[in-house]
């Protein structure tokens, strides 16, 4: 099914209402490595808002403002082409969360121009820090500008469309041979924070690095990442939301769905199939399809959330 | 500040070479300046062994930023494409360090 199919010649509603229920719940998990990628950005919020009202909020990743090496030399470039898509979405999303590595050295330039084109998108943004947006001497930049109402290194948490946002920080005071780290003061802020909580409230935890194991050999998980698994533990829907591989991937286990979004920046290899997990060079004219951003829609009494991955282009 | 940074690596390198051209031959014996180079995310060597008072080098031919640090011992700035760092060892005993970004990224100097 291709999102262009719903053309001038007369599909009817109640076929567009099939793609659109499609769309909306049944993309995911359900194709093995791969996203089907004629499913436009657009395509999923019209079905989200007309199968279901439900609420949409999107995810960027990894924009690596400040890159300009050979495997994308105009990284800022391609955060605004994400960003001109999402602003051509005929129904705005509620908001957008960014899962870190904002900038690539984090230099008050780069925060200022990452700045500059997202907030083209005039939407809210929450963000979670990366560790290339932790890298000047005084580690301020990010917390001057988003830090603000945080707790610790910068986890907070906050309400939207009957669903409970959790943005986790992991990149925070890693031990060597060790892997991405939340700490005991997060933790024990997390249990906290759900303490009270009604176990069918949907909950989204976001943070940079996977909260699981996807690749330890090049440090893809979190160390700890297991016990903050533990705390949502009886909730009925839990979605996790991580960046920092540039790539998507995607699994469920019981009621929790994880999942990777793709870089605005570059894209980086599959686990083992390179010598190391840096920016991979491909084509230029490759370089869009893998590249872009997630659509993620919540319906009342749906267990999963419907995410959509959409490429930059292809 | 980064780039002061980067200027500061250069005029430190720019000493050293010209103290290193400039010091006795009998002094500039092959093991006083030991290389190690971060390429695909690996410190290579990755075990050195060398003798009290050499310098190691770590130079960072990735495209993406490193650090070199050994808790309690020493700690690079961030080191873009190409940064150095150098740091000489006048105490005796075994430096593991690691990339703070990339925590599994490991080595170890020996010093005898």
């Amino acid at each position: 099914m291709s999102g262009h199919d719903h053309g001038e010649d007369g599909v009817s509603r109640r076929k567009v209402l099939e793609c659109m229920t499609w769309a909306g719940t049944g993309v995911l998990w359900t194709v093995t490595g791969g996203v089907p990628r004629s499913l436009g950005i657009i395509d999923s919020a019209q079905a989200a808002t007309a199968a279901t009202p439900g609420m949409t909020f999107l995810q960027i990743s990894d924009s690596h403002v400040g890159f300009d090496k050979p495997a994308n030399p105009n990284a800022l470039g391609t955060l605004e082409e994400a960003i001109n898509k999402i602003n051509a979405m005929p129904v705005k999303p509620s908001f957008m969360i960014h899962t870190g590595d904002i900038t690539h050295l984090s230099k008050a330039a780069e925060f200022d121009n990452a700045d500059r084109i997202i907030s083209q998108s005039k939407l809210d943004v929450h963000y979670v820090p990366g560790e290339h947006d932790f890298l000047d001497e005084e580690v301020k930049f990010y917390r001057e500008r988003y830090g603000r109402g945080t707790k610790g290194q910068g986890w907070y948490s906050f309400d939207a469309g009957g669903v409970h946002f959790i943005g986790l920080v992991n990149v925070v005071d890693l031990k060597g041979g060790g892997l991405g780290n939340l700490g005991a003061e997060q933790l024990a802020w997390l249990e906290d924070d759900l303490r009270g909580k009604s176990k069918s409230t949907p909950v989204v935890l976001f943070a940079h690095i996977p909260l699981w194991t996807v690749y330890p050999e090049w440090g893809w998980g979190t160390e700890d990442g297991g016990r903050a698994l533990e705390s949502v533990k009886g909730f009925g829907s839990v979605t996790v939301l991580n960046g920092h591989i540039h790539q998507v991937m995607q699994k469920v286990e019981g009621n929790v769905t994880f999942h990777t979004a793709r870089s605005t920046a570059f894209p980086q290899p599959a686990p083992g199939t390179a010598p190391s997990p840096g920016p991979m060079k491909v084509e230029d004219a490759k370089l869009r399809s893998m590249l872009g951003v997630a659509s993620v829609n919540f319906k009342q009494n749906e267990q999963r959330l419907a995410i959509i991955d959409t490429p930059l282009q292809g | 500040m980064k780039t002061l940074n980067r200027r500061d690596f250069s005029i430190d390198l720019g000493l050293s070479l010209a103290a290193a051209i400039l010091l006795p031959v009998t002094n500039a014996r092959a093991d006083d300046n030991l290389e190690v180079h971060i390429d695909n995310f690996v410190f290579q060597p990755p075990e050195l062994k060398i003798k009290l008072g050499t310098t190691v080098t770590w130079t960072n031919r990735d495209d993406i930023p490193h650090t070199v640090v050994s808790a309690g011992k020493f700690r690079s700035k961030t080191l873009d494409t190409d940064d150095k760092f150098t740091f000489t060892f006048t105490n005796a005993g075994d430096y593991k360090y690691f990339c703070s970004l990339h925590p599994h990224m490991t080595g170890m100097i020996k010093v005898e």
